[in-house]
């Protein structure tokens, strides 16, 4: 075993949280399957950091974890005040701007 | 010593890892593997966020074990610790029945996406594999000498990266006030108070509240007494400042027994005399 395989394993999850994305409907869990493919790109980057010797890449994934929590933050209140508005967490029932 | 460094530490062997990294892999990985499955398979959001948990977790033993104990830690912290919570708490408030409809929404979405997914996965996979395949890994024992990790990433958060690490805080504070905004209700008209609630119940012909089960009311003034089931009335269910038929039939009656109390008070000093 080697560090590469680190990396196919975060490739497998960024797939299943893009197909997650693609495929369910409840808001929530899209949401959820955004942050898991943010998690398997923390993992490809902590792998590219130790394979090169250097801390960058840890660096970058520090700051990628900021930008994830103030994403969560503010995507939570979005889903908030959508379902206050319309009753409903489902992307399907979110389709004012295309009419 | 803790395990994980225990487990990370050791010679790398041409390109390969130590062994005690290899076994936490082979035992983390499917974890992390059915956990980001299972979120996406389980019809219950609760049952998803609580899968993610497990794949999030093994994620920070993942950098645990890859020489990054401080990203490690911030991973079960922030993300199982803060994220998560957020998480389940909106989760609680949006309704945690509102389960996924089963319904095709465009014909053949679900088949075209699982191909994509199956697609991208042998694209990435096969592509990192081949160009990082014999690399050996430099690793980071120089960095990390000594436990001195946080160190390290402290003198390069606050040398290269300080400008990026000051725009973090504009953006917090950006997204802490965003999210104030949004999630703010305006209140329609004034704010109800105590007072308002009382006037607003005088005025509706009904101050008192409904009768209690068990307790048969054959009226609806606040004079009226309840019923016990035997159909005498209760007299403590009215108010002794309430004009009340029931209270003046019981003044009627403490007058009599007075009169006839007084009577016979009459009648026996008379027959003493």
């Amino acid at each position: 075993m080697n560090p590469s395989y680190y990396l196919i394993l975060s490739a497998l999850l960024f797939t299943i949280g893009a197909v997650g994305v693609l495929v369910r409907r409840n808001v929530i869990v899209v949401f959820m399957c955004v942050e898991l493919m943010l998690n398997a790109v923390n993992l490809t980057l902590v792998t590219f950091s130790r394979i090169n010797g250097t801390l960058d890449g840890q660096i970058m994934a520090f700051f990628v974890m900021v930008v994830a929590a103030a994403e969560v933050v503010v995507g939570l209140a979005i889903i908030m005040s959508i379902f206050r508005t319309r009753r409903s967490a489902s992307v399907d029932d979110a389709t004012l701007l295309k009419y | 010593m803790s395990s994980a460094q225990l487990l990370a530490s050791g010679e790398l062997l041409h390109g390969d890892v130590p062994l005690g990294e290899a076994i936490a892999f082979w035992v983390f990985g499917p974890i992390a593997l059915f956990g980001a499955l299972g979120m996406v398979l389980a019809r219950n959001a609760v049952h998803s966020a609580l899968s993610l948990v497990a794949t999030m977790m093994s994620l920070g033993v993942f950098y645990l074990i890859q020489q990054g104990p401080f990203l490690g830690l911030v991973q079960v912290i922030v993300y199982t610790g803060a994220i998560m919570i957020l998480f389940l708490f909106v989760l609680m408030l949006v309704g945690r029945d509102s389960s996924d409809s089963l319904v095709e929404v465009l014909r053949g979405q679900r088949t075209a996406a699982v191909v994509l997914g199956v697609g991208f996965a042998v694209l990435v996979g096969a592509t990192v594999g081949h160009a990082i395949g014999d690399t050996k890994p430099v690793d980071l024992d120089a960095q990390n000498a000594g436990g001195s990790n946080v160190q390290s990433i402290a003198q390069l958060l606050f040398t290269k990266y300080l400008m990026a690490f000051e725009l973090t805080s504009a953006l917090l504070i950006t997204a802490a006030v965003g999210a104030m905004v949004l999630a703010h209700v305006e209140r329609d008209g004034r704010k109800r108070t105590q007072k308002s609630y009382a006037q607003a119940r005088i005025r509706s012909g009904r101050p008192q509240p409904l009768s209690p089960p068990g307790v048969m009311s054959s009226g609806n003034h606040i004079g009226t007494p309840a019923l016990l089931p035997d159909g005498t009335p209760l007299r403590e269910s009215v108010s002794r400042y309430v004009p009340s038929p029931l209270h003046r039939d019981a003044q009627i009656e403490q007058l009599e027994r007075a009169r006839v109390a007084e009577r016979r008070q009459a009648d026996a000093l008379e027959d003493r005399a």
